[in-house]
């Protein structure tokens, strides 16, 4: 009997993985396991860092609230290596249209255009900058470090 | 061998440490993140939702979700005027790609992002004969894929249809709320790139977090409230027809 509990310990504790029951019914290890995975979007503040004179245009127009990989894709292995991986240039006709073309289960008040009408299969940075999308005339043109007095 | 109460006595202190090596494991836990110190949730704000797929598109990258597969998919709900227990409900490619064209023809239209709803009491992790779902202390239901038999019942008892069975792995599969960034400070990819903050993730340990403000001012719903899963995904502006 002695031999067989002994026995039930050993192989109990050979099979079960060490970290079982460590928060609960399961394996604890799997948790740090998980939180350690690389991830492939930095985060803006991340972009933000360095690509300062992006952020003043940005806040110059509507586009501030958007963050820079909604349109730029995933670029953390860009931000650990900036100058062996660079991201691709965007296709604003594609990028764009993601966001704005007309769908009427959009929000009211979202600006948006049928792209077909509205742009002739024009590239949208023909006429807007992407980061400071309103096209402005002269008179409301200022310089991103005269706007921010 | 006769167990006598003097051998069964000299026997319990060995076999308690035993069992005391078979639970203890080793602690992982990064020094920095402590699990007791959040509960994690997140905010839909149906009303900013454009279905513009850039939170499927940033999910299946982040998390390498195979194609044809979702951690996370939009919903177009088109519902008439006349049809409101009838909803008609569309996600190609989990609108991974937005949407086509829809011609304003009356009645609601609008976009409903789904993900895992995170239930505090969810039904998945209680049908796991393995424990190899479980949610964690912090309140995120995660998949051990070293542990998971790919068996299906947690598939088959989720009520949103949140899981999947990875091809690859043959392992079941699910949003984990990209707990591999929440963990280290970001926020999910699906929050970090939903260009209109329909999207956001919340902290409900963090009394800073400005979730408690918007919970206590805006009249938010959970999907499916009737099952009483403990859902932690809330939706704000929901129409009734949402299911």
């Amino acid at each position: 009997m002695a031999i067989a509990v002994l026995a039930f310990v050993v192989l109990r504790a050979a099979v079960v993985p060490r970290s079982f029951g460590q928060y609960g019914h399961y394996r604890g290890a799997a948790i740090a396991e998980i939180a350690a995975r690389p991830v492939a979007f930095a985060g803006h503040d991340v972009c933000e860092a360095c690509h300062t004179d992006v952020v003043d245009q940005k806040k110059l127009g509507r586009h501030v609230v958007v963050p820079c990989e909604a349109c730029h894709g995933a670029l953390a292995k860009h931000a650990d290596d900036p100058a062996s991986v660079t991201p691709a240039k965007l296709d604003t006709a594609v990028v764009c249209a993601r966001c704005h073309e007309a769908n009427a289960a959009k929000p009211k008040g979202f600006p948006q255009v049928a792209t077909a009408d509205h742009s002739g299969g024009l590239a949208c940075d023909t006429c807007h900058q992407p980061h400071r999308p309103k096209i402005e005339t002269k008179a409301e043109t200022k310089p991103a470090t005269e706007a921010k007095k | 061998m006769d167990i006598t109460r003097r051998r069964l006595l000299m026997l319990l202190p060995a076999a308690a440490v035993a069992w005391k090596y078979v639970q203890a494991g080793t602690p992982e836990a990064s020094p920095n993140y402590k699990l007791t110190e959040h509960w994690w949730s997140m905010l839909i704000d149906i009303p900013k939702c454009i279905g513009c797929g850039s939170c499927v598109r940033a999910c299946a990258e982040e998390n390498d979700v195979p194609e044809g597969y979702y951690r996370t998919w939009i919903e177009r709900y088109h519902v008439a005027d006349w049809k409101i227990e009838r909803p008609e409900v569309e996600s190609p490619d989990g609108g991974k790609q937005g949407f086509p064209p829809h011609p304003d023809d009356g009645g609601k239209n609008f976009f409903v992002p789904k993900l895992c709803n995170q239930c505090a009491d969810s039904p998945c992790t209680q049908v796991c004969p393995v424990g190899a779902t479980f949610v964690t202390p912090d309140g995120v239901v995660l998949v051990d894929k070293n542990y998971c038999l790919g068996c299906r019942y947690c598939v088959q008892a989720c009520p949103y249809g949140c899981r999947f069975i990875n091809p690859k792995t043959n392992t079941a599969e699910k949003c984990s709320l990209c707990y591999h960034r929440i963990t280290k400070g970001l926020t999910t990819a699906c929050c970090e790139v939903c260009p209109t903050g329909a999207r956001q993730l919340a902290d409900l340990k963090n009394p800073k977090d400005p979730i408690h403000e918007f919970l206590r001012t805006h009249t938010v719903q959970v999907l499916k409230p009737h099952m009483a899963t403990g859902a932690k995904v809330f939706y704000n502006g929901m129409d009734g027809s949402v299911r």
